[in-house]
């Protein structure tokens, strides 16, 4: 009798990249939920928007490249890209934005370097980036977080629809009326006037954490990177380097001088502290490879972000620290070669 | 306290469907087919030629070169050929083969039981290879070299790998059951050859019955150099260095042996092998092999005489049942997909595993590298498989020679946990036939330089010698012409 062949191992895990995308998506799900909760349905349309274009960005590029369409466009990597860009802009932003910004990560920043597995840089952070250095007035118009101590006009669900699909606000509204800076820039504004940091805090968008609403939205990204741990989807050593490196310089500055410095509570409470530490740092095509080379990396990420925000020229820092850090990986993962079984270095 | 290998997979062991029934030898079949390369090194020697008659145990291949193991008949009868036959190895390309016709009668060439104590180390070894000894553990490197290799340490810590670690493999599991005292014997006799103080017997701990057998067996014997030790069920756990370094804690040097420190590794089957053929005059003709898979009727493991066709065993195992996606030689994790069932069982045989599509699950679509790391943390000799894939794609040899390609054990823990479901083992395994190949050249090229620069030294040298013997000349003439000077 005659039998096929194949190379050995003739096991290998139900494993897939598929699956690996698919529970980062579920990871993101609560915290999506939360920022619907606080910050209106503005997420759900620029989520919408980001996904479906990065998946048309991806069918160009890879009908472009002669590439398959199917496995590819089922990864669930541009949806990711869509997802995480979407994620960092205001909710109310022109349906532009997202858009290019999508287009943009996806047709540059991943396959004019050779498409899935090939990107030095995070795909998501460069889409953001461009957007950020190119329409940084829009990306300011962020919402206040909806409780009912904080009486604000809000937009309703048409109007919402509205102004991310005119790109300009319904005529009842005005930007003064309705827009709120993140508790990262009240922060950085009240500071730079000259407040101390506890007056400062007496805004009542700040609780007792950071700005109220974000510190739900940041545990939620804790709670689904830590489900993303449990199931070794991701390793600790990224997202722990980058949070002690933000919270660590964080609390002796504070410590230094409590007036002028907000503490480790604030920080990894607040802006993009949970979503890069779990979900844009830990991405591993652009990422360090070893254990000791990712905590190299992830601590770089943290350091640079923590210096952005207090002394930079940015609110927030994350997107600029990972793509910093992306460059340094060649170099990171050159130095960081671990000893192999049998050798003594 | 066991240190912990680096990595490593826990994997659904399938082995008890093979371990419900006792041991079973099944009748020699009407012609049995014997590599001559059937171990690591160079092929035996053939002793006879088409037409002899030959003896169950008989000579019929000598080692001639320092690596390499006799081969003896299985049966008796004629010697119908010599001739290539294919076989089942990971290379491809048939081998030459003693082809031998069962007369049936079952005539065994006799030979006495040898005192291994009356013998002194050296010729213990020498005994050793007569038997035709290879280790049974897979690999079926002859054990007479190695313990020569061994014997230059002063008292080497024996160890005896009856870890297992393989899925579905159960031999060395029905071997420990059952014939306890026959490996226990095989330690004493390896022992002695080695001059060893000291053997540990690993087993892993899905073996309680091995176990607990092995340890009435050695209660019995009042041995105090030789220990059991039960260690967790970890694949490849039982890989030479990998079980060396769970037992002692100590690695073994990339470019040495175990013997640099100080350690021997032999499978508790090879052990077994030895004490047959030094207490029973049996060189190593007939082995255990695990048939085993959903698509055996009765699983079990079958005393086998060397040369049986695989389709046999199946036979004796009432046959195939459901479509067999695959017929493996070994476990699931490195074991070789044969095209047919018409192959000799050889020395290195240790399992048959007729495999069902559920047993198995093979590769989908090869999707990129994401470089998740999960591989690095499955690798065993901590090797970066991530990396090594991407420089295997560029050919860039300086960069796989300097992350460690050739320490790479071709465990497949690397495939078993990619999710792009990328062939790494396989990958790996075809790139260093080309890495030596360019370390070689390279090797040889320094030479050439070499030779290069001393031609060139040595025409400057002959240059030179000539220009000052040319001068002496000349002064010796100048002398000459001034006679009075």
């Amino acid at each position: 009798m005659t039998f096929g062949t194949s190379p050995a191992p003739h096991v290998i895990a139900p494993n897939s990249v598929r699956r690996v995308m698919r529970l980062v998506l579920f990871a993101l799900a609560p915290a999506i939920v939360m920022h619907i909760v606080f910050f209106g349905v503005g997420l759900l349309v620029q989520l919408f928007l980001g996904a479906i274009v990065a998946l048309l960005a991806e069918a160009i590029a890879l009908k472009l490249r002669r590439k398959p369409l199917q496995p590819f466009l089922t990864d669930g990597s541009a949806i990711i890209t869509g997802v995480l860009l979407a994620m960092c802009l205001p909710p109310l932003a022109p349906w532009w934005l997202v858009v290019s910004g999508s287009a943009f990560a996806v047709l540059f920043a991943k396959h004019l370097y050779g498409g899935l597995g090939s990107n030095p840089f995070n795909p998501a952070m460069v889409g953001y980036a461009v957007l950020l250095v190119s329409f940084p007035a829009q990306l300011t118009q962020w919402l206040p977080p909806q409780l009912a101590d904080l009486q604000l006009l809000r937009p309703g669900v048409g109007d919402t629809f509205y102004t991310v699909f005119m790109g300009h606000l319904p005529a009842h509204l005005t930007w003064d009326a309705i827009t709120s800076p993140t508790p990262l820039t009240s922060m950085r504004n009240s500071l730079s006037m000259g407040m101390t940091m506890q007056e400062a805090q007496a805004n009542p968008m700040f609780g007792a954490m950071g700005g109220r609403g974000w510190d739900w939205i940041n545990l939620s990204l804790l709670g689904g990177g830590v489900w993303l741990l449990v199931l070794r989807i991701v390793r600790w050593h990224i997202p722990l380097a980058m949070l002690a490196a933000i919270a660590v310089p964080a609390a002796v500055m504070n410590a230094v001088d409590p007036g002028a410095y907000p503490g480790a509570t604030f920080h990894l409470t607040a802006g993009a502290s949970m979503l890069g530490a779990f979900f844009i740092a830990t991405d591993p095509i652009s990422a360090a490879t070893s254990n000791r080379g990712k905590l190299i990396y992830g601590a770089g990420i943290g350091l640079i972000t923590y210096v952005i925000r207090t002394w930079g020229g940015y609110p927030d820092g994350v997107a600029f620290a990972v793509l910093m850090m992306n460059a340094a990986v060649p170099l990171i993962d050159r130095y960081t070669v671990p000893r192999v079984y049998g050798h003594t270095r | 306290m066991t240190p912990a290998l680096h990595g490593g997979l826990r994997l659904p062991g399938n082995k008890q469907r093979s371990t419900q029934k006792p041991l079973r030898l099944i009748p020699a079949p009407d012609q049995v087919v014997l590599p001559l390369d059937q171990h690591a090194g160079a092929p035996a020697v053939a002793t006879v030629r088409v037409g002899d008659r030959v003896l169950r145990g008989q000579l019929i291949a000598r080692a001639e070169s320092e690596i390499s193991a006799s081969l003896h008949a299985s049966v008796a009868g004629t010697v119908l050929a010599i001739e290539p036959r294919a076989v089942p190895y990971h290379r491809n390309g048939p081998s030459t083969c003693i082809v031998i016709d069962n007369d049936g009668s079952d005539a065994t060439a006799s030979v006495a039981a040898v005192d291994h104590a009356a013998l002194d180390p050296r010729a213990l070894c020498e005994y050793i290879g007569n038997g035709g000894i290879v280790g049974l553990g897979g690999a079926a490197f002859p054990t007479a070299p190695k313990l020569r290799r061994g014997q230059q340490n002063d008292g080497p810590h024996l160890i005896l790998n009856g870890a297992e670690c393989e899925p579905w493999i159960s031999c060395d599991d029905m071997l420990m059951r059952e014939h306890a005292q026959q490996i226990l014997r095989g330690a004493i006799i390896l022992c002695h050859a080695l001059q060893a103080a000291r053997c540990t017997v690993v087993i892993e701990d899905d073996k309680p019955v091995a176990e607990s057998a092995m340890r009435a067996a050695q209660a019995e014997l009042h041995d105090e150099r030789i220990v059991i030790q039960s260690v967790p069920t970890i694949y490849p756990a039982g890989g030479e260095n990998q079980i060396i370094t769970v037992v002692t804690g100590l690695e073994v040097p990339a470019s040495g042996l175990p013997s640099d420190i100080g350690v021997l590794c032999h499978n508790v089957g090879t052990a077994a092998a030895v004490a047959r053929w030094l207490d029973n005059g049996e060189p190593l003709i007939r082995r255990i092999v695990t048939v085993t898979g959903s698509g055996v009727t009765e699983p079990g493991n079958l005393e086998v005489w060397l040369g049986t066709p695989m389709s046999q065993l199946v036979d004796h195992s009432g046959g195939y049942s459901g479509s067999i996606a695959r017929l493996l030689m070994g476990g699931s994790m490195m074991g070789l997909a044969l095209p047919s069932d018409d192959l000799p069982v050889v020395k290195a045989s240790n399992c048959l595993v007729a495999a069902l599509p559920a047993d198995l699950h093979l590769r989908g679509m090869e999707m990129p590298c994401i470089r998740c790391g999960n591989c690095s943390e499955a690798c065993p000799v901590m090797l970066l498989p991530q990396q090594l894939h991407w420089f295997a794609r560029s050919n860039d040899f300086a960069a796989l020679e300097s992350l460690g390609l050739m320490d790479c054990i071709e465990c497949g823990c690397c495939d078993y946990v990619c999710p792009s479901q990328i062939p790494l083992a396989q990958q790996f395994r075809q790139a260093k036939p080309a890495l030596v190949e360019r370390l070689t050249s390279k090797q040889q090229a320094s030479l050439a330089r070499q030779r290069y620069e001393s031609r060139d030294q040595r025409l400057e040298r002959i240059e030179a010698e000539r220009q000052a013997k040319l001068a002496e000349k000349r002064k010796a003439m100048t002398q000459n012409n001034h006679p009075g000077g």
